[in-house]
């Protein structure tokens, strides 16, 4: 709590106290007046001065201003009808009071939840000056400094280890639990926890570019994006309380004019002007205001503790509407990591054959490359290399030692002319041409990721209606795949291009409102992600491309997460749309009792005070997402 | 250009209301308020001065809701 929470809390306390005690003193007339308005200027002077400033300032739909209205025309009425009953109106503002009381805690208490869910932030790091440890500020940090960071601190920037072994605790990061082993030589994320062993890291970024600084710069910037549901509420409030203060004076001035002159019954205005002052208690639109983005904010905060990063309300709103998950193959449902399986119909020995592939793919970064480069197990003397042309989607070609070497599917054995003998084993096979002639192929397999039929499964189960999935790999291989993960859909052989060509395809395929998300590992599916209603980036732990890209970062590359990532969108929404659907109903329907007469001011004051508080205690529930 | 403030403010339909003033003040091209990290991002039309105009938003915004404040 802080200091106006705290004095408000006492005011509150003394009015209530006030409030009860003084039915039991024996005064009338004027000095009753005057005790009862002890509790009300308590609890409410500075509503009425608002209201003043308000009224100076022309803003005539404040809330203070009808607040104000409302319990001062109470107050009058109850002078006017000599009834003595002043409780309504100090009860209307003390507990409007402490709707606002309760409205300022929780929001302050969930923004606090969720900067410590997020509480990755190091204070400090740890340079080694003459032989002492000094503690700077990260953000003083050079590229190139070495810093060392002890058991039990976080890694304040992204780096390289340059001695010692440990293990980290990427949780905070990731929303995973099982530690990660490092030593020296490995790269190092920034927001790991350092358990065991004291690490040097020699920094490879700055600070504000290290990835901790990123997460956070997104994780706070990401309820600045706003969804429908949130721009549709404040366009709702903007129409709501004027509408609401019309029907009121509507209410006030035209049921006795026609009672009067059309019926000839007396005009009745004392319970006329009530049930306009309900009104006026109604009009306030607060727990439909603070309860949308507060839903979203918690949504977005839980979701970052399991380690998605959702970079908007707006995309939490569209992911949550997905109905067709479209999947890249490799990195994604795959490990990604490849490994040489076997060599068929090979001319040379099969170590001359792997060394030649390695050193013609010894300039790509692509998996299958460096997979090759494993099997070849040597250092790679690029200096025998010359001549490399990528041809995307086929394969490269180079000069090796002066000899010709295509490396590449069968479509690059076409482009050359070559004939090639086509390979029964599931897997990417990479066919070798030295010297225009055909020397064998290379099978390289991929390994599926021990959850990726789970998550599968799990999206057909909370609603998604087709998972398709793309890839550049042959038909077979793509096939079987798709199989045992039990995927509606392949699209195989594909070049980059073609796959947003299919993401197209799928697109225009769409039923109604439902979304098409791509999920893919970020690295060379940038055009794919920013295509499709909502791009999924994972495995996105130290990429700044994927995070770039995406609009929904999985820390971690377990396919399980985007389930997750949807049922937490489903979960924010649906709660969403009950505060949306309630706290609308509520009012509308204490307005129409408010107009019959049946509802007094008490019940106003419930569809004010009470739905705010019920919807705010909705709204924080959008945080819990450990189970989902 | 677009810069980042952090305001103050006690309740979520002020911080619309804060929201609106802003994006009618002149040189502001647009702004949005974020209630919930009580930052207000402002993009500023070309060539206009962000001091002066950040002046102008905090009075306009002080008009609709004297309660309000924004750190400049």
């Amino acid at each position: 709590m802080n200091k106006k929470q705290k004095k408000m809390l006492v005011r509150i306390g003394i009015a209530a106290i006030l409030l009860l005690a003084l039915p039991q003193v024996p005064a009338e007339g004027l000095a009753r007046f005057a005790l009862y308005m002890i509790p009300y200027l308590t609890i409410g002077y500075d509503i009425l001065l608002k209201a003043a400033k308000g009224i100076k300032n022309r803003q005539i739909f404040d809330e203070n201003f009808l607040m104000a209205v409302a319990t001062v025309g109470a107050i009058a009425l109850a002078l006017y009808q000599k009834n003595g009953d002043y409780t309504e109106a100090i009860a209307v503002m003390l507990f409007y009071q402490i709707g606002e009381w309760f409205q300022s805690y929780a929001v302050g208490k969930s923004r606090r939840n969720i900067s410590e869910l997020m509480d990755i932030r190091p204070d400090y790091a740890n340079v080694e000056q003459e032989g002492q440890l000094e503690q700077v500020d990260p953000d003083e940090v050079e590229i190139g400094t070495v810093i060392v960071v002890q058991p039990g601190e976080k890694v304040p920037i992204d780096g390289v280890v340059l001695e010692g072994a440990s293990t980290l605790n990427t949780s905070a990061l990731t929303g995973e639990s099982l530690p990660r082993d490092i030593q020296a030589g490995d790269e190092i994320v920034s927001g790991c926890i350092n358990m065991t062993g004291v690490l040097k890291v020699r920094t490879t970024r700055e600070f504000g570019e290290s990835t901790v600084s990123k997460i956070l710069d997104l994780v706070e910037n990401a309820s600045s994006r706003k969804s429908r549901s949130e721009n549709f509420i404040s366009r709702f409030a903007r129409v709501y309380t004027p509408a609401v203060c019309g029907a009121a004076l509507a209410l006030a001035v035209l049921p006795p004019l026609v009672r009067m002159a059309g019926m000839g019954l007396p005009a009745d205005w004392g319970s006329w002007i009530y049930r306009a002052l309900t009104f006026l208690v109604i009009s306030c639109p607060c727990a439909l205001v603070i309860s949308i983005p507060l839903s979203f904010f918690a949504g977005i905060g839980g979701a970052g503790k399991a380690g998605i990063l959702v970079k908007g309300s707006n995309y939490l709103e569209t992911l949550s509407q997905t109905g067709i998950v479209v999947f890249d193959k490799t990195g994604t449902l795959t490990q990604g990591v490849f490994e040489v399986n076997g060599i068929h119909h090979s001319e040379l020995e099969n170590e001359r054959l792997i060394e030649y592939a390695a050193l013609a793919e010894s300039a790509s970064s692509h998996p299958i490359s460096r997979s090759l480069q494993r099997a070849y197990g040597k250092e790679i003397d690029r200096g025998r290399v010359t001549d490399i042309r990528e041809i995307s989607g086929n394969g490269v070609t180079a000069k090796v030692d002066g000899v010709e070497v295509a490396a590449g599917n069968d479509k690059l054995m076409n482009r050359l002319g070559i004939s090639c003998i086509p390979c029964h084993s599931a897997g990417t096979i990479i066919h070798m041409a030295i010297d225009g002639a055909y020397a064998g192929h290379i099978v390289i397999s991929d390994v599926v990721k021990p959850h990726s039929e789970e998550a599968i499964r799990l999206l057909k189960k909370s609603g998604v209606r087709k998972t398709v999935m793309l890839t550049g790999d042959r038909k077979k291989a793509a096939d079987q795949t798709a199989a045992q993960l039990g995927i509606d859909e392949v699209y195989s052989e594909l070049l980059p291009a073609d796959k947003v060509e299919q993401v197209e395809k799928l697109l225009a395929e769409k039923r109604g409102k439902e979304k098409l998300a791509f999920v893919g590992d970020g690295i060379n599916d940038a055009p794919v992600l920013g295509r499709a209603d909502i791009g999924i980036a994972m495995g996105a732990m130290g990429s700044d491309a994927a995070i770039e890209a995406a609009d929904v970062v999985l820390m971690d590359d377990d396919p399980m997460q985007i389930a997750k990532a949807i049922r937490i969108s489903r979960k924010c929404l649906g709660i969403v749309y009950q505060n949306i659907v309630f706290a609308i109903g509520i009012k509308l329907i204490c307005l129409v009792l408010g107009a019959l007469g049946i509802a007094n001011m008490w019940l106003a004051i419930f569809a004010d005070v009470g739905v705010m508080i019920l919807a705010v205690l909705n709204a924080i529930r959008a945080l819990f997402v450990k189970n989902l | 250009m677009k810069k980042t403030y952090k305001i103050d403010v006690d309740c979520a339909n002020c911080a619309n209301k804060m929201e609106t003033a802003a994006q009618k003040t002149e040189g502001v091209k647009s702004a949005v308020v974020n209630f919930m990290t009580l930052k207000m991002n402002v993009e500023f039309e070309e060539g206009a001065d962000p001091k002066s105009v950040m002046q102008e938003v905090r009075r306009n915004c002080k008009k609709v809701e004297d309660d309000c404040e924004i750190f400049l």
